[in-house]
């Protein structure tokens, strides 16, 4: 662990998990939704759903959905201003069969009409794991750049992706590859140490049978 | 790579005749690939946050949960009577304890250190201590490097989550972080800040997360009480050359193992300990 993961972060309480955690599960959610959301069905798990109200777990994930970072004051007053920027949200407990106690599943609206779902655990210490999107694996932390490529699953399209990053100096931390079934649709999630221009997101996503680039920069508070 | 022992730290000190806080800082640059300002601006930051927390404590008002809230007021009169059995430093420290653990109930903001639940311990301590103007806010920073320090060794060889270790490994890390900050900012030398560190944390092992409701507020908020005032008085037994029988990373393994042997009911689930009590079961029910 980082020398600031046991001093800090500065956040708002009462829990590192229950709290920070949450923030940062709706922050990154409204990331990789791409545009503001207008509407938001949060599905509670486990302890999320055991202990989450006293703990302002549900605060702190629609926080995170209006793009509050865990050390943002106006927390506690989330749904309030959730209704000035008429983002509609809906809570619910569910069981989630082998998932982390502190688990949230989420449904997402975007005004431009995209929609997104995410499933994510908040595994301790304020530090988080993105399990699903879109009902695919994913597991990534957040807290590198992360690359999610959508591509069709053919020959070559890794090594292309790669070398276009190493034509950048970009250097590959992890990379996990996933698909739904051969010759279908297929993903990868690639966490890297440096982070990557808006440029060169243009140049991975004009590879051909890349379908769609989401990005997002890492370390959020 | 950070530091894996205590004992590698100050054997790295000896060895290049640095003080244990610039080890540190030293270790966090090389980590993060960052600039010595860079990391010290950072940990500024925290102190500055550390502060506020106390500052903008508000003693008229309760968590949402209604079981904490105005204990940190009324610590703090009580102490201004000058009749305390603690004396006026140690019920200052005690106040602070108890306000910022408040703090953090009614989400308000606070630096987890190393976790939300034990976060009044470090601030118990070092404001009050900085406030009186017994140093300069350069020193708090140094021991703030020193506390982190002692953190990172004990999350790599132990735990410092509740859910993993136990209290022992929240407040009782708190607690060891606080004693070799405070050994440090008395003039104590690496090996007694390594030593209060260990007999804190020694003096706290077993303890049990077993929160009412699985909230962070009963009892949590009054152990950073005990966490604080036991880190006064493990450096205060440093200092006076009262040294740990058992080597200070042996002390650390040990809560690991105690933690490990705890039963899951006793790592905060809310099914055990005080979480279990008839009043605990009464509340939780109520809510």
């Amino acid at each position: 662990m980082s020398l600031f993961d046991i001093l800090g972060p500065v956040m708002v309480g009462p829990s590192s998990s229950h709290t920070a955690g949450a923030v940062r599960i709706g922050y990154i959610a409204r990331v990789l939704l791409g545009c503001k959301p207008v509407s938001a069905d949060l599905a509670l798990h486990g302890s999320f759903a055991a202990t989450g109200k006293g703990h302002g777990t549900d605060r702190a994930l629609v926080a995170g959905l209006l793009g509050m970072k865990p050390d943002d004051m106006r927390i506690p007053d989330s749904f309030r201003i959730a209704k000035e920027e008429d983002l509609a949200f809906s809570f619910e407990e569910v069981q989630i069969p082998g998932a982390h106690p502190n688990t949230v599943l989420i449904f997402l609206r975007g005004e431009d009409g995209k929609e997104l779902e995410v499933q994510a655990s908040s595994i301790g210490g304020g530090r988080i794991m993105i399990n699903k999107i879109d009902g695919i694996d994913v597991n990534c932390s957040g807290e590198l750049p992360t690359l999610i490529i959508h591509n069709l699953d053919q020959p070559g399209l890794v090594a292309k992706v790669t070398t276009r990053l190493s034509e950048k100096n970009i250097n590959v931390a992890t990379m996990q590859i996933f698909r739904d079934k051969r010759g279908g649709f297929a993903v990868m999630v690639i966490e890297t140490d440096q982070p990557i221009f808006k440029k060169n997101l243009s140049y991975l996503e004009n590879i051909e049978g890349v379908v769609q680039v989401t990005y997002f920069k890492g370390e959020v508070g | 790579m950070a530091f894996t022992s205590l004992e590698e730290m100050t054997a790295l000190c000896n060895e290049q005749g640095k003080p244990l806080w610039e080890i540190i800082l030293e270790d966090d640059m090389h980590d993060r690939d960052a600039a010595k300002e860079d990391s010290w601006k950072k940990m500024c930051r925290m102190w500055e946050a550390m502060l506020a927390s106390v500052e903008n404590y508000e003693g008229n008002i309760m968590s949402r949960s209604g079981l904490v809230g105005g204990m940190g007021a009324k610590m703090e009169a009580y102490g201004a009577g000058g009749d305390s059995l603690c004396g006026d430093f140690v019920s200052k420290v005690m106040a602070t304890a108890l306000k910022t653990g408040e703090s953090n109930a009614c989400m308000k903001r606070i630096v987890a250190a190393p976790t939300a639940g034990a976060c009044g311990v470090l601030p118990a301590v070092l404001v009050p201590f900085y406030q009186e103007s017994k140093c300069g806010e350069a020193k708090i920073i140094e021991a703030l490097y020193v506390a982190a320090g002692i953190g990172q060794v004990i999350a790599y060889r132990a735990f410092i989550a509740g859910a993993t270790g136990g209290c022992q490994a929240e407040i009782g890390s708190a607690s060891a972080m606080a004693a070799g900050a405070m050994t440090y900012l008395k003039g104590g030398d690496e090996q007694q800040i390594v030593q209060a560190a260990a007999m804190a944390l020694k003096n706290l092992l077993g303890l049990v997360c077993d929160p009412v409701a699985g909230l962070v507020e009963v009892p949590c908020v009054k152990r950073n009480v005990v966490g604080a005032v036991n880190a006064l008085s493990s450096a205060d037994m440093a200092l006076a050359g009262i040294f740990s029988k058992i080597p200070p990373d042996q002390v650390i393994d040990a809560m690991r193992e105690v933690g490990e042997k705890m039963h899951d009911s006793l790592k905060e689930t809310a099914l055990g300990g005080i979480a279990a009590t008839p009043e605990a079961k009464k509340f939780t029910q109520g809510m």
